[in-house]
Formats: C-alpha cells, structure tokens, sequence
C-alpha cells in the first residue's frame, strides 16, 4: 500500500467518523434545539434636544441576534441552555455579546436546581417591584426594548423544593449586578451634582460574605397564592458619597448594604385577580436615617386587580406606596441644593390591553402617575403580527412632571417613539 | 312480587332502553363527558391551524394535558407551547370548577414570571383561534336550556339534534348540535348569531378509539361572517398516563419534565 492511499483511506475514515459524530453523536448523548430571533430596535427622541453628554437624537438603534440553544439529557431530567444576543449598537458604534441566561437545570425527586446566569421575577406587582430585588435594566424599559430586556440575569445558584406544606426557592447570588441605570449621556436627568465628573463606582466584592441570599417560601391557602420573602443582599441603585458635601470634587457610587422582608398574595375575587403585597426594606448601612448618601429604610405596599372588561379587553389598576422612615433625620441630613423627597410617594397604574384580528393586533396602554410627586409616564403601544415569524411594536414612552426634581419627572425632556422588529427563527 | 316489580324498572332503565329515554339536557351532559372526561387524564399533542379568508396559515402547536379531579366535574388542563416562536416554552395551567370561576396561571419564560390571569371571559378566543375557552374545556351544561328537535342521520350516523339556548346573554343566541348516538360525541354544532343567522359551524371531522375512548381527533371550528377557520388535530394521544393532582402546579410551570414535551 501505498502511502498516497493510505492517506486517503484515513481522511475517508475521519471524514466518516466526523459524520458519524454529527449524525449520531448529538442524538445519543442529548437532543438539542436551537431557536433565536432578529430583533430590530431604533428609538429616538421627541423633543428636540439632546442629552448634556450626549449628540445623538436616538437613544437606542440595534440589530440583536438571539441565539437559544437548549440540549437535554436523556436518562435523567437535566438539561442546559444558553440564551444571547450578538448586538451591534449603532448609538455608540460597538458590537458585543450579552450573555442573558446560561444555566443547567437538574432535577431529582422533590428538588430543582438551576445553576448558572438566570433571569428571577417574584412577587405580583404589575411592572411595580417590591419582593422582587432582582436587577433590572430601566434603559431597555424607558428606551422600548421589548420587555423582556427589563430583567437581568444574575449569576448564582437556585434550588427549588417541592414539598407538602410549602414550597421554598433558594437563591444564592455571589456576583453582584447592580440595576442598569440611565445616564447622562443618552439621558436627561435629574443630578444634584451633575458638575462633578470625576465618579468612581465601588461594587460590593464578591466575597462569601458579600453573597446575596434570596427566599420565598410559597404555597396556597384557599383560593389564593400566598408568599413570604427574604432578602439579604444590597441597593441596586447607588448612593452617591462625595468626597465633601458642601464643595465636592468627587463622588463615589455605593450599594449599601440592604435586607428585604416580605409577603404577597394572589387570587380570584371581585370579578377578576386580586394581588396584595408589602415588604419592608431594611436600610443595613443607615438604620437611624441620617446618612444622607444612602437611602432610609421604606416600607412598601401594593394593591392591585385586574379584569377582563369584554371579550379580549383586560383592565388592570394598582396603588402603590412607599413610606421613608425615618423621615425628621433625612430632612436634617439632607445637604442645601438637594431636592427633598417626600415622606411617602404613592403611583398609580393603569394598564388597558385590547386584542384584535385574532390577536394578531394588540393596542396596549400602561401608566405611571405619582399623586405624591404629580409626575407620569405614558406608554402606549401597538404590535402587529405579520406571520408567525415576522411581528412589529411601534410605542412611545411620554415623561412628564410639574418638577424636574422627582422619579418620573426629572425624564421630562426624554420622551421617545420606538419601532421593534422581530423575526423569529 | 316485589322483586318482579324492581326488576322490570331495572330492565326499563338499562342500556339502550335507558339511552333512548334521556332528557335533552342529559343527552348533552353525557356528550360532555365523552367529548371532555374521557378516561382520568389525558396527554396529547395539539396543532391548531388559523387559516384565513385568504388562505394565509398561522400555526399553534401545544402539548395538552387533562385531569378530572372529579368525573363530569373539576378538572386541571396543563398546556405548553411547542410553536410559534413569540409563546415558545410558555405554559398556561386551568383549574376548571364548574360552579365557582376558573383559576387561571401563566409562565413567561423570558423573564421567568407566573401569575394569575383573569378568567371570566369564558367566551373570549383561545390563543386567537376561532375556538373559546368554553369550547376548549366546555361549558357549563345548565348555562343553556337544552330541547331535543329531532333524531336523524348524518354522514350515516344516528344522532340526536338538540337546541341550547342560552339563559344569559352571549355572542350566540341558539346552538344546535348533533350528538352521535353511538360514541355520544358531537357531530357538528352550529351557531346562530342574535338575529337568527347561522354564523358558525363546529365539525368532528375525524373519530378514532384511542385505548377504547372514542376520540375526535380532528376537528373544524368555521366563522362564516370572517370567513376565518380553525383545524385542529390532536396526535400522539395517551389516556390514563397517571397524572398526578400534583402535576398541575408552579413548578410543572415553571419547568415541564422532559417526557410531557417531546
């Protein structure tokens, strides 16, 4: 034999075994699909003017490409999934990978465990947080990026037992992910201390102790869901700590340290669903009040229903508050310039959602408005689907205010009209 | 004496003496409970096609799963969607009570949320198909004041013709339906809008006896007026997979075992 032959009898062979591979290989070990989306995102300003640090009339204009690829064992209940966007962000001219969940699942007997990058929502608010302390991107939400990119995954570990009397999720969270937080760059805000640039961000380190931990025991009780919440871990939205309160030069951004006990609940009553929650949220770096760098503790509460008003027509309201405690300290504390919160602030939110065309068309409206603060935010919507594959969002997010000062308010001069275009694969 | 007495009742109500004696609204409970108690739980693939005036298809397909807590009476409906991408491994569970409202659950995968959903609209569209939620997991037998028209063939089965009316007001003033004799499944239902004008068609387009249950295993939903149509089949069908109560929860929601959704 030859050595030319031989040659190619073994790149023949290995072109086999690489078939063979492809073929047979993926079919044995676990089965796997892959599923994604092209998701087409541009919003741009509606006022005319643009942003202190910024040049841009757009605030966002992206192609994202979801790519999902899930793969299941066969003899025992696991499974792994990977879930990101390759994105070329034309605002700022990079392109990048986000990596939004990638985890393994296992589950055995009474146990679910989920290990790795996931996105968590607990509690029953509609677009209102109070258990759930999870991080969560207010670009993506204030800028028209499908809702689903409000939520951002954390790195961590979450068991979940099943059992008879209740059923708890545990999660442990070493890695830190604050909220992503608008910026003066893209955003009109409301800065105190905007002439200071020079800011240094201070995470808190991912030591054992640093872990986050979060709880929720939850089971039924008659006809309702009920829950209780935990949370050992820190603000997402710093605190701002410069370097001298009456001429500063520099500001460090910090995530005190906070813990978050809770209870909700969730029914049929009145002729549609029912949610109640409150949760309290222990301020750990500042529980007498008087460090104006870190916000007061809050208590928070939250009442909401939601009805279908006709065939395909869904009406939902809620109220909901937060009381400061310790409110005489923040007052004393609070240096000259700084615009005074108010010792309790109150929204309420309206959510209208009528669907037509055999749910192909869908007219949604969802408010914000502060009585407390007179501030609101509108967010009307309209998404067509063309097909199966191919579907289209065109909304506007409308800011307003009588002061510059407060939550909603301050983005006054933000109002935008997005367009979402998705094709599913 | 006595005995004889018992006996000739007992024969009078028994099998197809029985049958034939039925009162319209029974007809419709028994039909019921065939076309949506069959067995003690049930486990099937669905794929529902929206088609329209224009032909243009839009496609649902979803595992379906059933468990009568009690025969003709609650029962627990799991769905997980397979297709179209936008619902992909989304889950919606019913906890269906006849008496009191349906308890309603969603998962959204993407941003792992469960919550309740309203439930009183029993007439609203089920996920944009021309099929509601009432002809999905059914409706309530004393909604309506059911009267027997006649008994005939159609397509060469016996079936018994019955009008239900409903007590209160909805998007259909009268249904017929013809109701097979033989399996109790219905044949075709027709609907007739408020002024007496037939606007909708139900048909059983194919019956099969999956592990002895007679099964419509495809069917028509017609809208004359949008000229739009629903055709559903239902493929890989198990009755009796041993279902736990348990099964119809949070975490099956959050995370269906593999051997459900294949």
């Amino acid at each position: 034999m030859t050595g030319q032959t031989n040659a190619r009898v073994r790149r023949a062979h290995h072109t086999l075994m690489l078939v063979l591979t492809l073929i047979a290989g993926p079919a044995l070990s676990a089965d796997i699909e892959t599923h994604g989306f092209l998701l087409l995102n541009y919003a741009g300003r509606t006022t005319d003017n643009r942003p202190p640090q910024g040049d841009s009339d757009f605030l966002l204009g992206e192609e994202r490409l979801r790519l999902d690829v899930s793969a299941w064992a066969q003899e025992i209940e696991a499974s792994a999934r990977f879930k990101g966007d390759l994105f070329n962000d034309a605002v700022d001219g990079e392109a990048d990978l986000d990596v939004r969940e990638a985890y393994v699942d296992y589950t055995t007997g009474d146990f679910d465990v989920r290990l790795g990058r996931q996105i968590a929502t607990w509690g029953v608010g509609d677009l209102l947080f109070i258990n759930d302390v999870f991080p969560k991107d207010w670009v993506s939400f204030f800028s028209g990026r499908p809702l689903e990119y409000l939520k951002i995954g954390v790195d961590g570990a979450r068991v979940r037992l099943s059992g008879e009397v209740v059923n708890a999720d545990f999660m442990l969270i070493p890695f830190f992910t604050p909220d992503t937080l608008p910026t003066l760059t893209r955003f009109f805000l409301y800065d105190p201390l905007a002439s200071v640039t020079n800011r240094s961000e201070i995470k808190p380190v991912s030591t054992y102790d640093n872990s986050e931990l979060v709880l929720r025991l939850y089971r039924r009780a008659g006809e309702f869901d009920v829950a209780a919440y935990l949370y050992k871990g820190f603000w997402r939205s710093p605190g701002m700590r410069p370097d001298d309160l009456t001429v500063p030069t520099q500001i460090e951004l910090l995530y005190p340290e906070l813990r978050v006990y809770g209870a909700s609940a969730q029914g049929n009553a009145l002729g549609g669903v029912l949610s109640l929650e409150v949760g309290y949220y222990d301020s750990r770096d500042d529980r007498v009040g008087n460090d104006p760098t870190i916000a007061n503790a809050q208590s928070r509460f939250l009442i909401g229903h939601q009805r279908q008003l006709k065939q395909d027509l869904t009406l939902g309201v809620q109220y909901y508050t937060e009381i400061m405690q310790d409110y005489a300290q923040y007052k004393q504390s609070l240096p000259a310039g700084f615009a005074t919160q108010r010792r309790s602030r109150d929204t309420i939110t309206l959510r209208l959602e009528q669907l037509l065309m055999h749910q192909t068309l869908r007219l949604s409206l969802f408010t914000f408005y502060s009585p407390a603060d007179d501030d609101y935010l509108l967010q009307p919507k309209v998404s067509y689907q063309f097909s199966d594959e191919l579907s289209a969002t065109v909304g506007a997010n409308l800011f307003g205010g009588k002061k510059e000062t407060t939550f909603l308010g301050q983005f006054d001069k933000n109002d935008n009209l997005y367009l979402a275009t998705r094709f599913d694969f | 004496m006595k005995h004889l007495f018992l006996n000739v009742i007992l024969l009078l109500f028994s099998g197809s003496a029985f049958a034939q004696t039925m009162s319209a609204e029974q007809i419709i409970e028994q039909s019921q409970r065939a076309f949506y108690y069959a067995a003690a739980d049930m486990r099937a693939k669905v794929t529902m096609q929206l088609i329209d005036r224009d032909g243009g298809v839009r496609k649902r397909v979803m595992t379906l799963l059933r468990r009568d807590t009690t025969d003709g009476g609650e029962q627990k409906y799991f769905i997980f969607f397979h297709e179209p991408g936008d619902v992909r491994r989304m889950t919606f569970m019913v906890w269906k009570d006849p008496v009191k409202e349906d308890q309603r659950w969603i998962f959204i995968p993407a941003v792992d949320l469960v919550r309740r959903i309203a439930a009183d609209d029993k007439r609203s569209s089920f996920v944009g198909s021309d099929f509601t939620y009432e002809d999905v997991s059914g409706r309530d037998v004393a909604d309506d004041s059911h009267t027997q028209l006649r008994e005939e063939a159609l397509d060469g089965r016996e079936s018994y013709v019955i009008q239900s009316i409903p007590k209160q007001i909805v998007e259909y003033s009268k249904r017929i339906s013809w109701i097979d004799k033989q399996t109790l499944l219905p044949l075709k239902e027709t609907y007739y809008d408020a002024q007496d004008e037939l606007y909708r068609i139900f048909t059983a387009d194919k019956i099969k006896e999956v592990d002895g249950w007679p099964t419509v295993t495809q069917r028509t939903m017609k809208n004359l007026k949008s000229g739009h149509r629903t055709e559903v089949v239902f493929d890989a069908i198990a009755y009796d997979a041993d279902l736990a109560d348990e099964d119809f929860s949070e975490r099956r929601m959050r995370r269906p075992p593999r051997a459900w959704i294949e």
